[in-house]
C-alpha cells in the first residue's frame, strides 16, 4: 500500500529508556538477570558495592555498561563496543582453524601460575586502574597464558573480564526476554512455559490486533502480557477469566512497558459473568487487583541470579525501589458491561488456556461455547493425559475440528569455526499444546 | 484475514459472503482454499457443493453436498493458509514461524524487511503480527513468484500491510530508503551472508535479525558475517512432535500366577481369584496418546542476532 507511512511505529516499541521504565539487566552474558525499574534512586549490587542505575536512564536498549572510575568514584558507565576489535577476533578465529598446534599437555594447574596477588589487584583498583587494564596485567603476569590454546586463552580472558570488569547489558523487557528470564530462573512460576511453546500458543490462537482473546492465565501474567504485546493498542481485548471470585495473579504484566492504551485493553471477568444469560456483572472484591494497580512497587524488582561456574561477581543484589516515580498504569481492570455484552453477542475471536493445575477438559467445555464459530484455540498443559482426554471429548462432542496435540522441541547450537555442535545442556521439556478450531454445532 | 478497520473486530466477521476466501476442511490434512462465488460449485470425493448454499452461513459451518457428504467452511488464518497455499518454493511452517516472530519481537507497528518472499507462507504471519500500523516489505528476485505472492496477499486480505518488491537482495541489498528504519530483518536466502551488511544498515540499533538456513555450512558463514556488527548471535533448531489419541481397552497382565517365576509375562486376562463378579477394571476403555510415527525431522536452523548499539 503506497500511502503507508514508512515511519510507522514506534510509540509501542520504544528504543530508549526513560525514568520509571522497566528494564531487564543482563550481567555478564546472562550469569545474572535482574528485572528493575529505572529511577533516580534504584541501585544494582555488583560485587560488594551498590551502583546507581541513574546512568542507564535515557540510554538505548541494547547498550552496555561497565564499572569505571568517574568523578564521584566508581559508577556504571556506558561502554561502546568497537567493531574493529571484533574484526581482530575474526582473524584470530581464522588462523586458529589452520594452525592450532598448542595443546594443554604443558599446563599444570596450580596457583603459582599467576604472580599478581589479590592484594596487588586491590591496590591497582585503589589507584584507579581500569578493569580492562587489570585484565591485561593479569594476562601479562600469567605464566601459563602463552602456552594455552587460543580457545582457552579466550576463556581465561572472559573469566577475568567477568570478575574484574563485569558488564551490564540493558535489555528491553519483551515477551521473549521475560519468558526466557523466568524460564531460566523460576520456571515453576510460569508453569514451565518455554518461549517456543508460548510462541506457538500466540500463533495457534491467531492473536492479532483488534481481536478479542479469552485467556485463562495461571502462569503469573506472562501469557496475558505476551498476548497484549501482540494485540497492541486498538479495539481488541485480552480478557482474563477465572473460576470463583479471585482473579489469578498476573503481576508479570507489569514487567512489560505497556502504555495506558494497551493497559486498557487488558481486562478480567469471572467466568460466571461471561456465562450468565442476562447482562450485568457480579460484584467482587479481590486482593490481587490492588497489587496490580501498583500499590506494591517492590514486586517488579526481580532478582534472577544464576550460579556461575566462574569466580562470579558475587551473589547478592538489592535494588531499592524507593522512588515514588513510575507508578505503572493499571492493567487488568474489570471488563465493562458493554464489552461483556458484545462478547456474549459475537463471541471471542480465540481462546488460550495455560492452567497448569486445572483440568483441561472441564475448562474447555465451559469456555469453548464463549467463542465465535471458526475461532481457533490453544491449550497448554505440562501433562499429556489431560490434553488427550480433552481432545477425545471435543471430538466425541463434535465441538471442534483440526484437533492436534503437539510437543515443541527446541535445541540451541554453538556455532564456531570447526567447533559447531548442539549445546550440551538443553531443556528436554516444553509441555504440550492442544489446538483446534471451534465449529458451528447446528448445521 | 486481518481486521485493519479498527471499528470492526475479527470475531464480528460473521457469515460467509460472496467473494470471501474460505478454507474447505475435509479432515486435518485435506484442506483447500476456495474463493466463494455465487455461481460456482466445489466438486470433491463427497459430491458437488454449491457455493450459493454457503452464503449467509457462519464461518465454521458444516455444509452438505448433493450426495449428502459434508465439509466444514473455516475462516482463513495464517496457520490454515500455510497448510493450503500453493508451494512455489520450500516454505516455512508453524514451529519456525511462531518462534521467529516472538524471538524477533515483532509487534503491531513494527517495520519488517524480508527476503525471499518465496510462497509467502512466513509473510502472511509477519503481516498478522505487524498489523494494523506496521508494514512488511518483502523482496524476491523471481518476478513471477513475486507477482503470485502479491495476488495471494490480496486474496488472503493482508495486502494492506505487505509490499512485495522484485530485487536481488544478495546482489544489491535492501533498498536504501529503509536505511535505519527496520525493526527486524528476516532472511531465507541461499547465501544469507551476502545480505548481512545491508541488513545491518537497514536495522535500527538493537534491531533484530533472523536468518533461516537448512544447512549448517550456511549457518557457519552467516555467523562469521554477523560477528562484526551484531551481538547476541544465537542459533536454534525448533521442531514439533505430534500425538495421536485413541480410545481403547488395555489388558491387565495380572493373572492368578501373579509374578511367579516361569509364568508367561502376559497371560490372557483372567478373572481375579477373589471370584467376584465385579467387572475387571482392566477392561474399561482408556484414552491413550502416543507420538505420530512420521514427523518433520529437520526444517532449518534459525540464527538470531541484534544490531550492536554503537552510538
Ligand atoms: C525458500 S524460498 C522462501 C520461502 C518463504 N520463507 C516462505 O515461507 O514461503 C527462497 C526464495 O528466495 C528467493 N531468492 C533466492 N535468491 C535471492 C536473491 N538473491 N534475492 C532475492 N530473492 C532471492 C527465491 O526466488 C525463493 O523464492
Amino acid at each position: 500500500m503506497s500511502q503507508n507511512n514508512i515511519q510507522s511505529n514506534s510509540i509501542q516499541n520504544p528504543r530508549v529508556t526513560w525514568e520509571g521504565c522497566s528494564v531487564l539487566l543482563d550481567i555478564n552474558d546472562g550469569d545474572r538477570l535482574v528485572f528493575a525499574r529505572l529511577t533516580a534512586g534504584s541501585t544494582l549490587k555488583i560485587g560488594s558495592k551498590n551502583f546507581s542505575l541513574r546512568p542507564l536512564i535515557g540510554c538505548p536498549f541494547g547498550s552496555s555498561f561497565q564499572i569505571e572510575n568517574g568523578t564521584e568514584g566508581l559508577c556504571l558507565c556506558r561502554f561502546v563496543p568497537s567493531t574493529e576489535v571484533d574484526n581482530n577476533d575474526q582473524e584470530k578465529g581464522g588462523s586458529q582453524i589452520m594452525e592450532e598446534c598448542r595443546d594443554n599437555r604443558a599446563i599444570v594447574d596450580n596457583n603459582e601460575a599467576q604472580t599478581l596477588t589479590s592484594g596487588d589487584i586491590d591496590e591497582m583498583r585503589r589507584q584507579g586502574v581500569k578493569g580492562d587494564e587489570i585484565i591485561e596485567a593479569l594476562i601479562a603476569n600469567s605464566a601459563t597464558y602463552e602456552k594455552k590454546t587460543t580457545f582457552s586463552q579466550e576463556k581465561y580472558r572472559i573469566k577475568k573480564q567477568k570478575k574484574y570488569a563485569p558488564r551490564v547489558l540493558l535489555r528491553r523487557p519483551s515477551a521473549r526476554s521475560i519468558c526466557e528470564a523466568y524460564f531460566k530462573k523460576y520456571p515453576h512460576r510460569i508453569g514451565f512455559l518455554r518461549v517456543d511453546a508460548l510462541s506457538l500458543l500466540l500463533s495457534l490462537a491467531n492473536v492479532t490486533a483488534n481481536s478479542d482473546i479469552l485467556l485463562v492465565d495461571m502462569v503469573g501474567g506472562l501469557l496475558t502480557g505476551a498476548v497484549a504485546e501482540r494485540l497492541g493498542a486498538g479495539t481488541g481485548y485480552v480478557c482474563n477469566t477465572y473460576l470463583g471470585s479471585t482473579p489469578y495473579p498476573v503481576e508479570i504484566v507489569r514487567t512489560f512497558n505497556f502504555d495506558n492504551e494497551i493497559c486498557k485493553r487488558i481486562v478480567r471477568a469471572p467466568l460466571r459473568d461471561l456465562c450468565l444469560e442476562q447482562t450485568g456483572t457480579s460484584e467482587i472484591i479481590d486482593a490481587s487487583n490492588a497489587e496490580l494497580n501498583g500499590q506494591t512497587s517492590s514486586i517488579n524488582m526481580e532478582e534472577m541470579s544464576l550460579p556461575s561456574n566462574h569466580e562470579a561477581v558475587d551473589s547478592e543484589t538489592i535494588i531499592s525501589p524507593q522512588s515514588k516515580m513510575g507508578k505503572p498504569p493499571k492493567a487488568g481492570e474489570k471488563a465493562s458491561e458493554e464489552a461483556i455484552k458484545s462478547w456474549k453477542e459475537n463471541g471471542f475471536s480465540s481462546l488460550i488456556i495455560a492452567a497448569p493445575d486445572a483440568d483441561a477438559w472441564s475448562l474447555a467445555k465451559d469456555l469453548l461455547p464463549l467463542l465465535s464459530y471458526s475461532a481457533p484455540f490453544a491449550i497448554y498443559h505440562q501433562y499429556l493425559q489431560p490434553l488427550a482426554t480433552c481432545m477425545h471429548n471435543l471430538q466425541q462432542g463434535k465441538m471442534a475440528i483440526g484437533l492436534q496435540i503437539s510437543e515443541p522441541w527446541l535445541r540451541e547450537y554453538q556455532v564456531l569455526p570447526s567447533r559447531t555442535h548442539p549445546l550440551m545442556q538443553m531443556s528436554a521439556f516444553g509441555g504440550y499444546i492442544l489446538s483446534g478450531t471451534k465449529i458451528c454445532s447446528s448445521s | 484475514m486481518l481486521c485493519s478497520d479498527g471499528k470492526k473486530k475479527l470475531s464480528f466477521c460473521g457469515s460467509i459472503k460472496d467473494g470471501d476466501l474460505v478454507i474447505v476442511y475435509e479432515k486435518r490434512d485435506v484442506m483447500k482454499a476456495v474463493k466463494v462465488c455465487e455461481t460456482s460449485v466445489l466438486q470433491n470425493r463427497f459430491g458437488v457443493f454449491k457455493h450459493s448454499d454457503w452464503i449467509g452461513k457462519p464461518f465454521g459451518s458444516k455444509v452438505l453436498s448433493n450426495k449428502g457428504g459434508f465439509v466444514y467452511l473455516l475462516a482463513p488464518t495464517p496457520e490454515l493458509w500455510t497448510l493450503v497455499l500453493s508451494h512455489r518454493t520450500q516454505i516455512l511452517y508453524i514451529a519456525d514461524i511462531s518462534f521467529l516472530i516472538t524471538y524477533l519481537e515483532i509487534v503491531p507497528g513494527s517495520l519488517v524487511l524480508e527476503s525471499g518472499t518465496g510462497s509467502g507462507s512466513l509473510t502472511t504471519s509477519l503481516a498478522r503480527a505487524v498489523a494494523p500500523t506496521g508494514h512488511v516489505y518483502t523482496f524476491d528476485f523471481h518476478q513471477q513468484r513475486a507477482a503470485s505472492a502479491r495476488e495471494d496477499f490480496q486474496s488472503t486480505g493482508v495486502g494492506s500491510v505487505v509490499t512485495v518488491g522484485v530485487r536481488d537482495i544478495q546482489g544489491e541489498g535492501f533498498p536504501d530508503e529503509y536505511s535505519g528504519l527496520a525493526d527486524s530483518v528476516f532472511l531465507d536466502l541461499p547465501q544469507p551472508w551476502l545480505a548481512i551488511l545491508s541488513a545491518g544498515k537497514m536495522l535500527k540499533q538493537d534491531g533484530t535479525l533472523c536468518s533461516f538456513s537448512p544447512c549448517i555450512e550456511q549457518v557457519q558463514r552467516t555467523c562469521e558475517a554477523l560477528k562484526s556488527n551484531f551481538r547476541d548471535i544465537r542459533t536454534f533448531e525448533v521442531l514439533l512432535r505430534t500425538f495421536e489419541v485413541h480410545e481403547g481397552k488395555m489388558d491387565s497382565c495380572q493373572g492368578n500366577e501373579g509374578l511367579s517365576v516361569g509364568s508367561p509375562p502376559c497371560k490372557r486376562r483372567q478373572r481375579s481369584s477373589e471370584g467376584s463378579t465385579v467387572q475387571d477394571s482392566s477392561s474399561s476403555p482408556t484414552i491413550k496418546a502416543r507420538p505420530c510415527a512420521d514427523a518433520r525431522g529437520h526444517t532449518g536452523y534459525l540464527t538470531f542476532s541484534r544490531l550492536k548499539c554503537l552510538s
